[in-house]
């Protein structure tokens, strides 16, 4: 097992190197240059030429993406064109926002998806099948920004049940030792911070959770399929278990093992689907971040937010396989 | 198979745990009202000698005040810290008597000393806060520092700061400059506490990575003036929150609190403000005014136009454009009242000169050029570029621009026009960043082309001057007499005077040609209606001191 782990890890810096290259080659092949972008239209071409000897753009290409790769070796992302700031603090104080979102549109996406494939399986060919059949497609197609923007206009300004943007209510003073809204509300007692969070969460949450609903809706029903079918649930049946204790003990345990790691992969996913649903409800998160400096071309944030992104990516999925080789013990082997 | 179960529990809790473990991170005033106003994003900081951004500005100019400012919603220029002020008959010495009982928010005093140590403090900036992104308007009106680090930078206009008295000084340049009290409204220029600056260390800063950094804590959690709120708090990505200043040496804010928050989509912006988490916001897309007029609650502050858009027409060796008639064919070829009627929402203004009209120095009287085709036919025909004339007209893509919303389509309306008046017309277009701009500013960017022009500051100089005071290559015209009046009038310290010069030098470039405006357009400001005194000033910013919430 520990050979599995380490081997696994042993595959992360070659994707980590090949990430970075990729990011470097795309931010050059960009029209423009870093410079032209953080010295703005009003630069002179001398100032720019100034400028490009100043910071090495006039070094050949593998040098610079050799003293770029010191850098980011230590988790130095440089500094926002836009913002003055370092991109690490920038990440340091949206990360925790993103985390969040995605922990409650996964949490979203469980607590409804995985009851509804079981019973979708449970009532199979009949009308409840096919209802979550068709609210399964209904979540894949329908684009996120959509939704999101959808949600927003009945449920925040029709009906003026919840709010439209941001993470709290400004008007609520409370501390944030760490950073993450839910957790410094629990750890401070602030219940009514708390609810104010959570309500902030919910629209965001329910049009990031969408897709990653219907796919575990679709999951759980194909796997629960599978399993109820399997001797050794007919065997449980025969011994007379009561249909409720087999369904529980024997269904679903089996049937989350395919279910668990489409939850994983759906995590990461979830961060690239942050971008649109950060910046319809303005969710001061990486995603709104990432956007903006796209259409600022803040090449700095550009390569350290998609790198750290891409990174939290792979880790997710390492942590995936490395979990689902102690699940299944044959994953090992092969 | 509970252990299968505990397993695939870990798998989601160990997914959730990645999250938020990675890299270690993790890390009222009174009874008086709260005004809630969305800007489009963070300030960058709050040392306003260190930024040049409309969003950091908006927050310095509630906290800090210069020695002058523009009477709210107007350009008209009057005494805030100085009371008074007096220039020599060179022009180079300038005395300013200073306000009394006024104090900084730290409680010291505001007196002759603090004016010096800020002038000082700009003057002697070295290393990397001479970098252009550290100081853009201390350079752009200034010129040069005490020691020139960074080649390129010109000789400094400021030369010294006297202190005469605790309440007057008198302030020496290098030379003769009319533009040097008017930029004193910038909040760049903008009194701060000396001893707030030292003692957080304000005047520390790096380059990183070819961007300047201050690393004291000033400028993120001590901005000091003496302006009627105080600073109270930054949350990056969340709000600015500011309170009254009760120790405020003028009529104090009828607020108790003001918080900025940042919202950066303009319909987050306003479903905001439908939803009642803002009581106002900035920048509405002049698309949204007829939905927020719409809406009995909410109202419309209108900004008066402070940019132009225009075409440029580039002379030079061979140009057909170095016939002035071919110029005027242009100009009355150009459809500009339907442009502006078409692509600005009911936004836009049609602009018959280079500055917009709230400036001194716009003239009534300069030459019009109404659309009139069989106009600019005949004027072609007796040209040295006959019926069909042909140009190339270059304009932007992927851009939308406050004075130009909607580039291809304004392009396309004057293509038509043009071509209806004798005219054959060769599109070009091109990104705008960095592509567009850069072929505009070395004047490769075809006979005609589409640009335009936002003010930093309430003076004429900041537009006429800025195209017209010398040679440029976007033009690529050489008319001493335009030079000669705009330089005089940039260096004339009479006001009287330099509005004269200037209006004289606006007639002078509308017969002249070398561009032709179109359009100025207003910004806005979407709010609940129950928000009264809250003004937008034209150069940009928004005046809270009045303001309060019903």
């Amino acid at each position: 097992m520990l050979r599995y782990v380490v081997r696994r890890l042993l595959l992360v810096v070659p994707i980590l190197l090949g990430l970075s290259i990729l990011v470097f080659v795309w931010v050059r092949a960009l029209p423009g240059s870093p410079i032209s972008s953080l010295l703005g239209e009003r630069a002179t071409p001398a100032l720019v030429a100034q400028y490009r000897e100043r910071y090495g753009y006039n070094e050949p290409v593998y040098k610079q993406y050799v003293k770029q790769l010191r850098s980011w070796s230590r988790a130095d992302f440089g500094t926002s064109i836009a913002t003055h700031r370092e991109v690490k603090d920038e990440i340091k104080q949206r990360f925790p926002a993103t985390a969040e979102l995605t922990v409650a549109a996964l949490i979203f996406a469980v607590a409804i998806g995985v009851p509804l494939g079981f019973f979708a399986a449970k009532k199979h060919g009949r009308l409840f099948d096919h209802a979550s059949l068709f609210i399964s497609l209904i979540g894949v197609s329908i684009p996120v920004f959509f939704l999101a923007i959808i949600l927003k206009y009945i449920f925040a300004v029709r009906l003026g049940w919840l709010p439209t943007v941001g993470r709290i209510d400004v008007l609520i003073e409370t501390k944030h030792p760490t950073n993450f809204y839910v957790l410094d509300a629990i750890i401070t007692g602030d219940w009514h911070a708390l609810w104010d969070v959570l309500k902030h969460l919910i629209l965001p949450a329910v049009a990031l959770g969408s897709i990653p609903l219907a796919i575990v809706t679709r999951i759980t029903r194909a796997a629960v399929l599978d399993v109820q079918n399997e001797d050794y649930v007919r065997t449980a049946r025969a011994k007379g278990l009561p249909p409720l204790t087999v369904d529980r003990r024997h269904v679903l345990r089996n049937a989350l093992l395919p279910i668990s790691t489409i939850i994983g992969l759906q995590a990461g996913l979830l961060l690239s689907g942050a971008v649109l649903t950060e910046t319809v409800f303005a969710f001061p998160g990486l995603g709104s971040w990432l956007r903006d400096a796209i259409f600022n071309r803040d090449y700095p944030v550009i390569q350290g937010g998609i790198l750290f992104v891409a990174f939290l990516f792979v880790m997710v999925n390492l942590i995936v396989d490395i979990s689902y080789a102690i699940i299944n013990p044959r994953i090992r082997y092969s | 198979m509970r252990g299968i179960v505990l397993k695939t529990g870990f798998i989601t809790a160990a997914c959730a745990a990645v999250l938020l473990v990675t890299l270690g991170l993790g890390g009222s005033s009174s009874a008086r009202p709260t005004l809630i106003y969305a800007g489009a994003a963070d300030p960058t900081y709050l040392d306003p000698g260190l930024v040049s951004d409309g969003e950091s500005f908006r927050v310095t100019e509630a906290i800090m005040e210069g020695l002058v400012y523009l009477k709210p919603g107007t350009t008209q220029l009057r005494p805030r810290l100085a009371t008074k002020w007096a220039t020599s008959s060179d022009g180079k010495t300038w005395t300013f008597w200073l306000r009394r009982g006024v104090k900084f928010h730290d409680g010291t005093t505001f007196a002759s000393g603090a004016v010096c140590y800020n002038f000082n403090r700009w003057y002697n900036w070295s290393g990397p806060f001479q970098d252009a992104s550290a100081t853009y308007y201390y350079q752009a009106i200034y010129g040069g520092f005490k020691h020139n680090d960074v080649s390129g930078l010109g000789p400094p206009l400021f030369r010294s700061c006297a202190k005469k008295g605790k309440y007057k000084v008198v302030i020496k340049l290098n030379r003769k400059s009319g533009t040097f009290l008017p930029s004193l409204v910038i909040s760049s220029f903008a009194m701060q506490s000396p001893k707030a600056l030292a003692q957080y260390g304000a005047d520390e800063g790096e380059l990183r990575n070819g961007s300047f950094v201050p690393t004291g804590s000033y400028a993120f959690q001590h901005p000091t003036g003496t302006g009627p709120f105080k600073f109270k708090s930054w949350t990056v990505g969340e709000k600015v929150e500011l309170v009254r200043n009760n120790s405020y040496w003028g009529n104090k804010a009828k607020l108790g609190r003001l918080i900025i928050r940042p919202i950066g989509t303009t319909t987050g912006r306003l479903q905001a403000l439908q939803n009642g988490e803002v009581n106002a916001y900035d920048l509405a897309a002049p698309q949204d005014v007829a939905t927020i007029k719409g809406n009995s609650s909410l109202k419309v502050i209108t900004r008066a136009p402070f940019n132009v858009a225009y075409v440029t027409i580039h002379q030079g060796t061979g140009s057909p454009m170095n016939d002035l008639k071919v110029r005027q064919a242009v100009a009355y070829g150009l459809n500009r009242q339907q442009v502006v009627d078409s692509f600005y929402f009911g936004a836009g203004k049609l602009a018959d000169e280079f500055i917009p009209p709230s400036l001194p120095g716009w003239s009534s009287k300069v030459q019009k050029y109404p659309y009139n085709p069989n106009k600019a036919k005949q004027l072609l025909n007796s040209s040295s570029c006959h019926v069909p004339c042909h140009v190339d007209f270059w304009y932007p893509t992927n851009v939308s621009r406050p004075y130009m919303p909607d580039p291809a389509r304004n392009f396309q309306a004057f293509q038509a026009s043009l071509e209806a008046s004798g005219f054959s017309v060769t599109p070009h277009s091109a990104p705008w960043r960095p592509t567009y701009v850069a072929k505009v500013n070395d004047g490769t960017a075809g006979d005609l082309n589409l640009i335009g022009w936002s003010g930093d500051y309430g003076d004429p100089d900041n537009f006429v001057g800025t195209f017209f005071k010398s040679f440029s290559a976007q033009f690529g015209f050489q008319n001493p007499a335009i030079f000669n009046i705009l330089t005089k009038a940039a260096n004339e310290t009479s006001v009287t005077k330099r509005i004269a010069l200037y209006k004289k030098a606006n007639e002078m470039i509308m017969k002249y040609l070398p561009g032709v405006p179109y359009a100025h357009s207003n910004s806005f400001i979407g709010a609940q209606k129950r928000v009264h005194g809250m003004v937008a000033t034209p150069v940009g910013g928004t005046w809270f001191q009045g303001a309060t919430v019903g």
